[in-house]
């Protein structure tokens, strides 16, 4: 078996015709996983033997006759913010370096419960805080694409080792555009779903009001399975949603034919000139398969990033509160009193980004600022969506790009935080309407470095988004 | 809009963060800035706008809460497993109450 290749189809079909089993595929994929990833420090831990067991359990139910589940011996990643029972789960930080969680995350119950095989616990920056994979307290990602580059983030190890192969699918998660953003500089389909489609209960949280799991994959169709399997209500966050999840990998086959699609103008000012080009060749692409273009505006995209970094701090501050010393984290050695163990726990726990986003999170609730910056926020947030409802009354979905770069190189931007926070633009407008949008490869840059492509539709519309994506990629689009 | 360091060592007091002092004056710096860039929202009129708290969606008003049923939870081993310092089932921390 080629490991760095598979897809769910061909372990399906590897699995059914007997040329392996599931236990061989996963200690196959440990192996090379393993072996591979000194090159990208894409996983922080291995998972062993939670892997072996699954996918004993995997072979058993092949050996009594039974449909072994949609993601039957299927190797996954899972970024380490997602918790796993009796696996190691960092969330980038040192604070959490021993933290062995309790419990499962609930899209974890649900990807195993349908056979998936976690090899390891992917690696991503701080609680999932920043753009590069650089914030992470065991050392940044490289992108398997170009080892000399960032592979994007907060994701970053989620999308590379579906990059590097050493993960057929993986879980990460999107508050800003921590799935698109790394899908795109290292060349996967990455979705980022409506919020609420996929349980919260057990991701660690970042921004309660936009946090988001979703899936990595090489395919638009193994990205539908794999959020098919993991969406739907749970009784335990009361922000699921109730809406019937659909089998996305079905309604993915319906041609494009008479489709409208809106071009935002305010997403085509500043690219990067060869983003630009392979732009225009996927619109192409999907112009010859029927889809009609429109131009249309989303008047207050400008605004996205002050009200995003204003409400995502906000949120910042009060969840990551719960780090003191106390109950899961590190302790400081310097804790002769409580407020001491509190503060220097904190002080020399966290590392950068998480300090200066908790500070700035701080400052905007704090005595005096509440109305002028947070609920400001809030409203701005208000007309930030319905840019997007007025939007759609017109049109079914949306083409813009991710980034308005690709990948770029380890340290290029460390040194100046908020023009890391600008390059956010055109992922952090759908995270803040909470609509489904998600990354699709189209082509790479003269140096080849993939660029990618953003489908962005109406709140439970995940059907049509996944149906523009996989028309687009059999018609070629990927490599356009 | 220019944050002072003075107020800087307020707000690290109020998140219960210990802070170098070269912290402290990168903070100014970097927050400065990024409240710079903040203020832009002023340039937007948002009188009788409601502010959006979270995502909504039509459905049910009681249809995101489950029943009220009672469930095994974490045993008291697992709930304190993590913590860097326990004693027989408790979490320690140093001493609140002075005699």
């Amino acid at each position: 078996m080629e490991i760095p290749s598979l897809t769910i189809a061909a372990v399906r079909h590897g699995l059914a015709e007997k040329k392996f089993s599931a236990v061989e595929l996963a200690q196959e994929a440990l192996a090379y996983a393993k072996a591979e990833n000194p090159k990208t420090n894409a996983y922080l831990t291995f998972s062993e033997d939670r892997a072996l067991a699954a996918a004993r359990g995997v072979d058993d139910r092949l050996a009594r006759g039974e449909d072994p589940g949609v993601l039957g011996g299927v190797p996954v990643g899972v970024k380490d913010v997602i918790v796993t029972r009796g696996v190691r789960t960092t969330c980038g930080s040192k604070l959490l370096e021993h933290f062995i969680p309790p419990y499962d995350a609930t899209a974890v119950e649900r990807l195993e419960a349908v056979g998936g095989v976690i090899l390891g616990k992917t690696n991503c920056d701080e609680f999932a805080m920043g753009s590069s994979n650089e914030n992470s307290a065991f050392g940044p990602v490289r992108n398997p694409r170009a080892l000399d580059r960032v592979p994007g983030g907060s994701s970053g190890g989620s999308a590379a080792v579906v990059a590097q192969g050493t993960a057929v699918v993986s879980l990460g998660s999107d508050t800003g555009g921590s799935i698109r953003q790394p899908a795109s500089f290292c060349g996967c389909v990455g979705v980022t779903p409506t919020y609420g489609r996929v349980s919260r209960y057990g991701l660690v949280a970042f921004a309660s009001s936009l946090d988001h799991i979703g899936p990595f994959a090489k395919t638009v169709a193994d990205s539908a399975t794999l959020l098919s399997a993991i969406a739907g209500r749970d009784p335990r966050d009361a922000t699921s949603a109730t809406h019937e999840v659909q089998d996305y990998a079905a309604a993915m086959k319906v041609p494009l034919q008479g489709l409208k699609i809106g071009l935002p103008k305010e997403y085509f000012t500043g690219l990067a000139s060869e983003i630009g080009d392979r732009m225009q060749a996927g619109i192409e692409v999907l112009k010859k398969q029927g889809c009609e273009f429109v131009d249309v505006s989303l008047p207050h995209t400008e605004w996205a990033i002050a009200a995003y970094y204003i409400i995502c701090t906000a949120e910042v501050s009060a969840n990551l509160s719960r780090f003191d010393g106390v109950r899961f984290t590190t302790r400081s050695a310097k804790a002769e009193t409580l407020i001491d163990m509190y503060r220097n726990s904190r002080g020399e726990g966290f590392g950068a980004e998480a300090k200066r986003r908790i500070m700035l999170g701080a400052y905007v609730l704090s005595h005096g600022y509440y109305d002028a910056y947070y609920l400001k926020a809030q409203r701005v947030r208000s007309l930030i969506t319905r840019d997007f409802a007025q939007a759609f009354e017109k049109v079914d979905a949306l083409i813009t790009p991710v980034s308005p770069f690709p990948a770029f190189k380890l340290g290029e931007k460390t040194s100046d935080p908020l023009q890391m926070y600008l390059s956010d633009i055109y992922t952090i407008t759908g995270s803040l309407a909470g609509i489904p949008c998600m990354n699709v490869p189209c082509g790479a840059t003269a140096e080849g470095l993939p660029v990618g492509m953003q489908i962005l539709t109406r709140h439970f519309s995940e059907d049509l988004m996944f149906r523009i994506a996989h028309q687009y990629e059999i018609s070629g689009g990927f490599v356009a | 809009m220019k944050l002072t360091e003075e107020r800087v060592r307020y707000v690290a007091g109020l998140a219960n963060l210990a802070l170098t002092e070269g912290e402290i004056h990168q903070y100014a710096h970097d927050l400065s800035d990024i409240l710079t860039h903040i203020d832009k929202l002023n340039e937007l009129n948002t009188d009788g706008v409601e502010p959006m708290a979270q995502v909504l969606f039509d459905s049910g008003e009681s249809s995101t809460l489950r029943e009220d049923e009672p469930h095994v939870s974490l045993s008291n081993a697992e709930a304190t497993g993590n913590a860097p310092v326990s004693s027989q089932g408790y979490f320690k921390v140093p001493r609140v109450i002075e005699r």
